[in-house]
Order: C-alpha cells, then sequence, then structure tokens
C-alpha cells in the first residue's frame, strides 16, 4: 500500500485555524471578500476557545452611554499597556471598535440597551462607561452564537472542520503555503493546501494550573508561528484575572464570572481577617471596582504571603451588603444557578484568587495582522502580540477579537487574488508527516496527561504573576525534564480519538511555548505590568522595549534586551 | 480510608466489542464527574476518551455522557460516594470510549 493512500488533501484559498470571536470573524471577512474559507479547529467549531466563556465586556468607544471617543480608550489602554503597547495595533483596536460592535448588534448579538440605546459600563482602567455586554453574563455564548449563525449564511464560501488537530504550518520559499493536520475521530492525515492562513487560536493559559481556558488554549498559535518562522513579542507577560473563583467548588460556570458582578453591585475585597486591604498596596477601592488587574493580583497575593489570605489561600469577595432584591435585579437566574451550588450571596462571602486569563504576548504583526517575516500568515484575536502592552486594559480581549480578526480575514482575502494556488509537495510536508506516522515502536511509556498536569504546575508555581530568578530557573529546569520525558515522537498509532496522540502533540506546543515564557521573563529584570520579579521590584526605564523570540535551527533565539549595565567605576 | 467513587465505565471503538473498566476515584464533596475523568487520565489510565474543552463553564456543551443511563454534561454531574456507571450516549455514533460523534453535520470535517 502507498505510503500517502491515507492522506487526505484539501485545498482551499484562505486557511483560519481557530474558531473563537477572532477566527469566525476572519472567515466570515474573507469569505465576504470572494475567498473560498476553510475553518478550522481542534475542537467543535465555533464552541471553544475563550470567547464562548467571556462573561464579562467589550470595550469600545460608541458614545451611547455618555459621550466617547477611540482617542479617549486609545489613551486608557495606552496608560494600562505601562509603556510597551504597539501604538499602531493599540490604534486600530480603539477606531475600529465601534464598527463591529455594531456590525455585531444588526446580526442580532443582543447588546444589553437602556432608554433605547446599547448601554456600558466601567470597567477599572477606563475613564468612563465604555463596555458593552449581554445579559445576564452571557456575553461570550450570545458572541459564539451569532458568529456561528452569520457563518451560516457563508455556508457556501466556508467550510468548517472541526477535531481538526493542525501539527505543523507548511512552509515553502519562507512562505505559508497551508498546514498539516490530523483529523481527530479517525487519526487520517490531513494536508491543507492554502493560499493564506490565519491563525486564530487564542492564547496560553491552558499552561498553567488554574485557568479559565478550554482546552485548545494551549499556546497552538504561537508555536506553529514560531517554528513556520514567524517572531514572538512579549512573550512574558501573562494576564492573571484577580478574582478568579476559589471556593466552595462552583460547578457549570466559569471562575471568571465575579468579574461582572463587581461592575454592576461593586462587592468588597477582604482579607482573611475580612478588612479592606488594597489601600496597603496604593490602591483604595472603596466598594468600588477600579484596581487594574495587575495591581490586584499583585494586592491579593502578597496578602496571602503575609498569612492574611483566605483559608485556600486567596481573599473574600463579599456582596454582603446587597440586598436579596439588588442581587436578583443584577443578575437574574444567575442567582439560582449559585443557590445550587450552595452559596447564598447575602450571607456568605466567596473566596477568589488569581487565575490565568490572557495573554499580552504573542505574533509580531503589522496592522494589517501580516505576521512579521513569514508571507501568507496573518493572525487575529489573542495571537497577536503588542496591541495591549504589558497589561491588558478589561473588555478589549472581544474587542481585538473582533478588530483583528475582521482585519485578518480582510488582508487575507486580498493576498489570495494575488497568490496562485500552489500544491503542497513532501518537502513542504515531511517533517509532520513523519510525526504522524510515528512508529508504535517508539510507544512512549510515559502518561501524556500526567506530564500536562505537571508542566501546569511548574508554570503556575515558578511563572506565575510573582516571579524570581531561582523561580524561573526552576521552570526552564522542569520545562526541559518533561520534554525529554515527553519524547520527540507521539505514542501510539493513528486511530480513533486518541487522547494520549492528541495530549502529545498538545504538550509538544505548549512545551515550546511554556520556554519562550519563562526565558522571556527570566530576562526582563524589572517589574512591569503583568511582568512582577520580586528580585527586581522596580520599573527600570531602560527596559521600556520589548523582547523578540525566534526559532532558528532547532533553537530559540532572544533578542531586544539592553545592553548590560556598565559596573560602577571603583 | 476517605470516601471514593466507583467509576464504571463503557470502553472501545464497537458498541458490540466493548468492555468495562472500573476505576476507584478520590471523592471531594462538589466535584464534578468530569472532574473524576480527568483525574482518572492523569493518575491512572491515560488512554481513556472523553471529549470535553471548557471543563467547567458548562460553555461547550462537549461533554455529555450517560450516568446511570441518565443524559448529563459530565461538568456539571455531580461525583457521588457510590459507583457510577458511564455510557457513551446511545443516540450518537460512536467514536470511542464515553466519545461520541456530537457535532452538527454541516460542523464535521468531511
Amino acid at each position: 500500500m502507498s505510503d500517502d493512500a491515507d492522506i487526505i488533501n484539501i485545498d482551499t484559498d484562505v486557511l483560519v485555524i481557530g474558531a473563537g470571536a477572532a477566527g469566525m470573524y476572519a472567515a466570515i471577512e474573507a469569505a465576504r471578500g470572494g475567498a473560498k474559507v476553510m475553518l478550522a479547529d481542534r475542537i467543535l467549531i465555533g464552541r471553544g476557545g475563550a470567547t464562548v466563556m467571556a462573561q464579562m465586556t467589550v470595550a469600545a468607544a460608541l458614545g451611547e452611554e455618555v459621550p466617547d471617543d477611540p482617542q479617549a480608550h486609545y489613551d486608557n489602554t495606552i496608560a494600562a499597556g505601562r509603556g510597551l503597547c504597539d501604538e499602531a495595533l493599540s490604534r486600530l483596536l480603539c477606531e475600529d471598535a465601534p464598527d463591529c460592535i455594531r456590525e455585531l448588534d444588526r446580526w442580532g448579538v443582543g447588546w444589553a440597551r437602556k432608554d433605547g440605546h446599547i448601554t456600558a459600563t466601567t470597567a477599572p482602567g477606563h475613564d468612563r462607561p465604555r463596555c458593552v455586554y449581554v445579559d445576564f453574563i452571557n456575553t461570550g455564548p450570545a458572541v459564539s452564537k451569532t458568529l456561528r449563525a452569520e457563518i451560516a449564511r457563508h455556508q457556501k464560501n466556508i467550510r468548517k472542520a472541526g477535531d481538526l488537530c493542525i501539527v505543523d504550518l507548511a512552509v515553502r520559499d519562507g512562505g505559508c503555503a497551508g498546514a498539516v493536520a490530523y483529523h481527530l475521530p479517525t487519526g487520517a492525515p490531513v494536508l491543507i493546501a492554502a493560499k493564506a492562513t490565519v491563525l486564530a487560536t487564542g492564547g496560553l493559559t491552558r499552561l498553567y494550573r488554574r485557568n479559565s481556558a478550554s482546552t485548545n488554549m494551549g499556546g497552538d498559535g504561537y508555536a506553529l508561528a514560531l517554528r513556520a518562522g514567524a517572531s514572538l513579542i512579549d512573550m512574558e507577560f501573562v494576564q492573571f484575572f484577580p478574582i478568579g473563583h476559589l471556593a466552595p467548588r462552583l460547578i457549570g460556570m466559569d471562575p471568571i464570572m465575579w468579574d461582572p458582578f463587581r461592575y454592576k453591585l461593586g462587592g468588597r475585597l477582604l482579607n482573611g481577617h475580612m478588612e479592606e486591604f488594597t489601600s496597603a498596596y496604593g490602591s483604595d477601592e472603596d466598594g468600588k471596582y477600579v484596581l487594574t488587574r495587575d495591581l490586584a493580583t499583585y494586592a491579593i497575593l502578597k496578602e496571602a504571603e503575609a498569612g492574611r489570605g483566605s483559608p485556600h489561600g486567596g481573599a473574600y469577595l463579599s456582596f454582603q451588603h446587597c440586598s436579596p432584591a439588588a442581587l436578583r435585579a443584577a443578575f437574574g437566574p444567575v442567582i439560582d444557578r449559585l443557590a445550587a451550588n450552595g452559596i447564598d450571596l447575602t450571607k456568605m462571602p466567596v473566596e477568589v484568587a488569581p487565575i490565568a486569563h490572557y495573554h499580552m504576548g504573542g505574533v509580531h504583526a503589522g496592522a494589517d495582522m501580516a505576521a512579521a517575516g513569514v508571507p501568507g500568515l496573518f493572525v487575529a484575536g489573542e495571537v497577536v502580540g503588542g496591541a495591549n502592552g504589558a497589561n491588558r486594559l478589561s473588555g478589549n480581549a472581544l474587542t481585538e477579537a473582533f478588530v483583528f480578526g475582521r482585519r485578518a480575514g480582510r488582508s487575507a482575502g486580498a493576498f489570495v487574488k494575488q497568490t496562485p494556488r500552489r500544491e503542497l509537495g513532501p518537502q513542504d510536508t515531511g517533517a509532520p508527516l513523519a510525526l504522524l506516522r510515528a512508529d508504535p515502536a517508539g510507544r512512549a511509556s510515559a502518561n501524556m496527561a500526567a506530564l500536562i498536569a505537571r508542566l501546569q504546575a511548574t508554570m503556575a508555581d515558578n511563572v506565575g504573576p510573582l516571579r524570581t530568578e531561582a523561580r524561573l530557573r526552576q521552570a526552564m529546569a522542569d520545562v526541559a525534564a518533561i520534554a525529554a520525558e515527553a519524547g520527540v515522537r507521539p505514542p501510539g498509532r493513528p486511530g480513533a480519538f486518541d487522547l494520549e496522540r492528541l495530549d502529545w502533540f498538545d504538550l509538544r506546543n505548549m512545551l515550546l511555548v511554556a520556554r519562550a515564557v519563562a526565558e522571556a521573563a527570566f530576562n526582563r529584570a524589572e517589574s512591569r505590568g503583568a511582568h512582577q520579579r520580586e528580585d527586581f521590584p522596580h520599573l527600570e526605564s531602560r527596559w521600556q522595549r520589548r523582547q523578540t523570540l525566534r526559532w532558528r535551527d532547532g533553537a530559540l533565539q532572544i533578542s531586544g534586551a539592553p545592553a548590560p549595565l556598565e559596573p560602577a567605576v571603583t | 480510608m476517605s470516601a471514593v467513587v466507583r467509576l464504571k465505565i463503557w470502553r472501545g471503538t464497537a458498541r458490540d466489542g466493548g468492555h468495562w473498566d472500573t476505576h476507584d476515584v478520590p471523592f471531594e464533596s462538589g466535584q464534578s464527574v468530569l472532574d473524576g475523568l480527568r483525574w482518572l487520565r492523569i493518575n491512572r489510565d491515560p488512554s481513556l476518551a472523553v471529549r470535553y474543552s471548557c471543563i467547567n463553564a458548562n460553555a461547550c456543551k462537549e461533554c455529555m455522557i450517560q450516568v446511570d443511563g441518565e443524559t448529563v454534561y459530565a461538568c456539571t454531574a455531580r461525583l457521588e460516594p457510590r459507583e457510577m456507571t458511564l455510557t457513551p450516549l446511545p443516540n450518537k455514533k460512536l467514536v470511542r470510549d464515553l466519545v461520541t460523534e456530537i457535532a452538527p453535520p454541516s460542523e464535521r470535517f468531511k
């Protein structure tokens, strides 16, 4: 039998990898421009990633709640980014946001309204009510559903491919020519020839033990881009959401769900002695929700470290000052879901703690969303690095998914018009195909699910919000040890829904991205935004610059660090 | 000895050729069936196939299985300190173990 008999060959104009809001918007926009699109995801289409989990708000200067201007949104975004925003990307984000919000409104997303206009709330770091949402804490599901329906209207031009695991991008002459994948339910290899490829795979929060991520958020896009020759920037800046649910055990709800509660009701953040404490860290909340994420994360972790944490090592969040009627008015049926978990907010506080939530870093790209250095490769949403600098402003994540997704789809659609069709050859696909056909005799003895758990543990313990040189060294050693145990070939042979193989391919990407984060964090000898070094506690002006990572000849290269300080003259 | 859940799980790739695996999982009040399955894959048997994505939010709706003959989401069904029987959805095409073909036809890769 020919070695190639089992291969499925696909030909498309645009391949979009990842079917959250960024990928779906990119697919719609490319299809509107006339391109044939394949929309692929490692899980189901439009149901995974971060979008469907987003229970909070979307920032856009609509000016309906109060007068507003994209310039003001931009100013707030730049301030939150602690000096590192890519200003062209931040500007695009803020300027295109209102148009995307209105387009989604026309598509029927159902933004919450008051007196006939789209209402908005003030998220921390914004100077006015600017953040729109869908009640009750339903923003993400409503956005996903709306985009899925819009995609269905373009079904002639958009082919959907769920359960497709992308192994590597196919690179020819330095450009992206598609991808090599395998079909999870059958194990069959799939070669996708594409004139343009959009990476919209979301962030890397699955690298951490406690996260608010779907299983497809292991940093796939960063790893795929890196191996294809693209550059990553700002990889040390991982955003932790300060008040992720910690205790009591709460099922059926995303752990970031306390954010909308705080928008609407304020709420009090308290230490283990039931005292307010954020003022000791330079920020007095006074029952309002104003503290940016990096500062709140720092305050909660430091308070717990000082022995004043809640029983499970976080902080208390209390709404006991709110009446049952006020809670019911703000959150309706959500109150019943809490009751089913034994939580009555009028009688008890809950425990919260920082949880890995979002990645500021990502692929280096221009305002046309073209990945620098790899023609034919475009990026969208959280895969894009730079728009949010060292700390993302609340509400900008879905905004960048919409804005960058739409822009990437437009650019990819234009790119295919000037690009001839190319067939993939063995030179473009040989290495990933060899991985897919790994010899079963080489089956690893390691438990890949356990190795993923170990990686998540060391990332949480050593590359979390508070970092030191010693911890980062430990993480880099652990990552190398886990990589050695995982081996260079996947376990098993192609078969139906083999999770051990999927775990190996996930781990391959997660380990590379973990290295990128840890090594960039190790280099950055200062504290800025989401990157807090306890051994370098101050912001250093010489570090107001970004680091760039590349993968060359099997090695990770980092550039951009400032020149070493001159030793003092004695 | 602390409380355990005994998970009796159907395994296989063909309806008429399967077998049962039984594992004891530590019981912790409030945990979901999916918590138990994830613990099992990490600590006992990584070859178990189960489909899930969002883990806890009940947003992706991928983790539908049957527990004691009743269709549930594994992420919102609670573990209980007794024997619980887990089987794939009976009315969907079987893929492997607890995984069935649940995607709408238009979203499947063909």
